[in-house]
């Protein structure tokens, strides 16, 4: 039979499933066949797995045995920084050529217990470096809503295959904006958690203080679902922790949005975009939500203060790649010589970048007045946001991005233009809480219509508010 | 602003072979980011409270260790050049 992917999530795959309205190798099968038809185009995937319909097989032992859980069966696309045992991992960089992961990931394990079906290895920009996939090793990734348009990133490979029908869901990572800026993109729901919520095990490390894992999926409650299934405290993971449950926000007397309007003025943001906004802000307020405006004082230069410190971790967490443990190795007249080719032949020149730059900014006589003080300017940053929030408001509201999705090719020689792009998503890294994107509607360009995302971001451990207010919105658009 | 012998000191650091006919757009790009991070120099931030988090052993117990040499073999198998179970490298010194 025909399955009708466009209206599938994942709580109603999984009814469906139930009720024997198909097999999980029915639908495994639906999607390789989206997959064979659009990936050429689209180049979500970087690989798509030999053994989908085992594991579909596998999936379907359980329907039989009525041993689910909600994400059995579920069809994942699963970003290529994530290992799973035995598979190829590399980050979409030639540097990892030809490395097997050699243990499996505990978001992998978490969600191979739950009898999940793993699709393929999605696109990303190289070390998850990138708002575009333009920085992978293997080719840019393609917008579905606009072929001649990136899909963000750096989890372009897992939005646009979630978007263009070519799985159900997929994990990402977000490190400044890498799961919820290409999520906006194109057009559906991207979620990062709160900081330890989710284990790294298994994820190579790009910024540590800043890394997570998170969902991409076509609706907030699907996100939630994938949330809840890979959340938890790893002894794997010495910065995880167990998030208390935290009550759902629904009934507060009334639910508070608060809009940093300050933060909005600039002139790098669309006029578009802001339009959107507002029409969202105005919908919301008629749904019985107030709207009230927030002072975030230092919120200007989050940014900056990322830009120093993510390439600060990117420096130290990438020279493990030498050559000698994994991946590839170039010929050196010495062992230093070795380190030196394989990781200039090997890493890629927004790799090679950022490595330049975190290594200044830690090197002798520039840490103090960089380092040092971009991280002095995040602690005032995560206590402007801890304030607003102890002041009643549940959830920040912003434009995810300030544009919608640029051409190739339009950014990619311009790295601080491309830095830009993460204005509004690198906030919730710095402070540590969770941020959750939601489809807001379109803006039109060249005849073809570009997605849009309104970001709500929460205290610490306050995920539940970001799907009460997601779910809301999702309702009244 | 930054020479090119200052990008060829952190390359150093780095150990990171940069070619030579892309220094010169690597020390254009890094100037405009140091420029734009640089920003945050402006400001003089109040010294932010030393708040102590809390403090708790994030190690586990020095106990229970897996087989020895139960995941050699895998890990060898991912090495780029191997004799006898040890990893291969050019000579230090």
């Amino acid at each position: 039979m025909a399955i009708n992917l466009n209206a599938l999530t994942i709580a109603t795959a999984h009814d469906c499933l139930k009720h024997g309205d198909f097999s999980v190798t029915e639908l495994a099968e639906s999607y390789l066949k989206e997959i064979e038809e659009k990936n050429k185009d689209i180049h979500a995937y970087l690989e798509v797995f030999g053994d989908v319909l085992e594991q579909a097989k596998e999936a379907d032992k359980l329907f039989e045995a009525g041993k689910t859980t909600a994400l059995t069966g579920t069809p994942f696309a699963i970003k290529d920084n994530i290992l799973i045992k035995g598979r190829r991992a590399g980050a979409a960089s030639k540097i990892l050529e030809g490395y097997h992961a050699t243990y499996d990931a505990t978001v992998i394990k978490k969600l191979k217990a739950q009898g999940a079906v793993f699709l393929g290895r999605a696109n990303m920009d190289e070390f998850a470096m990138g708002s575009s996939t333009e920085n992978s090793a293997y080719g840019v990734t393609k917008n579905p809503h606009d072929e001649t348009r990136v899909a963000g990133g750096s989890s372009g490979g897992s939005a646009a295959a979630v978007a263009a029908g070519m799985a159900l869901a997929a994990l990402g990572s977000d490190t400044g904006g890498s799961i919820r800026q290409p999520a906006s993109f194109c057009g559906i729901v991207g979620m990062k958690p709160t900081y330890g919520a989710v284990s790294r095990s298994g994820l190579i490390a790009m910024g540590s203080s800043l890394d997570q894992i998170g969902p991409l999926a076509k609706t907030v409650e699907d996100a939630e679902i994938i949330f809840n299934a890979i959340r938890g405290r790893d002894p794997l993971d010495s910065t995880s922790i167990e998030l208390e449950t935290k009550r759902s926000t629904l009934n507060a007397k009334r639910f508070v949005v608060g809009v940093p309007r300050h933060f909005l003025a600039g002139d790098g943001i669309d006029k578009e975009v802001l339009a959107n906004f507002d029409e969202s802000l105005k919908k919301l307020e008629k749904a019985g939500v107030e709207i009230r405006e927030v002072k975030l004082p230092n919120i200007q230069y989050a940014l900056a203060c990322y830009y120093i410190i993510m390439p600060a971790e990117v420096s130290s967490n990438l020279a493990r790649f030498d050559g000698v443990k994994y991946g590839l190795r170039a010929e050196g007249a010495d062992l230093l010589d070795v380190y030196k080719q394989t990781r200039g032949q090997g890493f890629g020149r927004e790799a090679r970048r950022r490595i330049i730059i975190g290594t200044y900014v830690l090197s002798a006589g520039y840490y103090d007045s960089y380092y040092g003080r971009a991280v002095a300017l995040r602690g005032l940053i995560e206590k402007d946001f801890k304030e607003v929030f102890a002041s009643g408001v549940h959830a920040i509201a912003t434009p995810t991005t300030p544009s919608p999705a640029f051409k190739i090719g339009e950014k990619s020689n311009a790295p601080l233009s491309m830095y830009l792009a993460d204005i509004f998503t690198v906030t919730a890294n710095i402070a540590g809480i969770p941020a959750l994107s939601v489809p807001s509607g379109f803006s039109e360009a060249g005849g073809k219509k570009l997605p849009l995302g309104i970001q709500f971001t929460a205290t610490a451990g306050q995920e539940q508010a970001l799907f009460d207010i997601g779910k809301k919105f999702e309702t009244i658009k | 602003m930054l020479e090119i012998k200052d990008i060829e000191k952190l390359a150093e650091l780095a150990r990171l072979e940069i070619p030579d006919g892309e220094k010169e757009t690597l020390l254009e790009e890094a100037d405009s980011i140091l420029g734009f991070v640089g920003e945050i120099q402006k400001l003089t931030p109040p010294e932010p409270a030393k708040e102590t988090r809390i403090i708790r052993n994030v190690f586990r117990e020095d106990k229970e260790p897996h087989l020895s040499g139960e995941y050699t073999e895998a890990l060898l198998a991912e090495v780029p050049e191997t004799e006898d179970g040890y990893i291969r490298v050019k000579k230090i010194l």
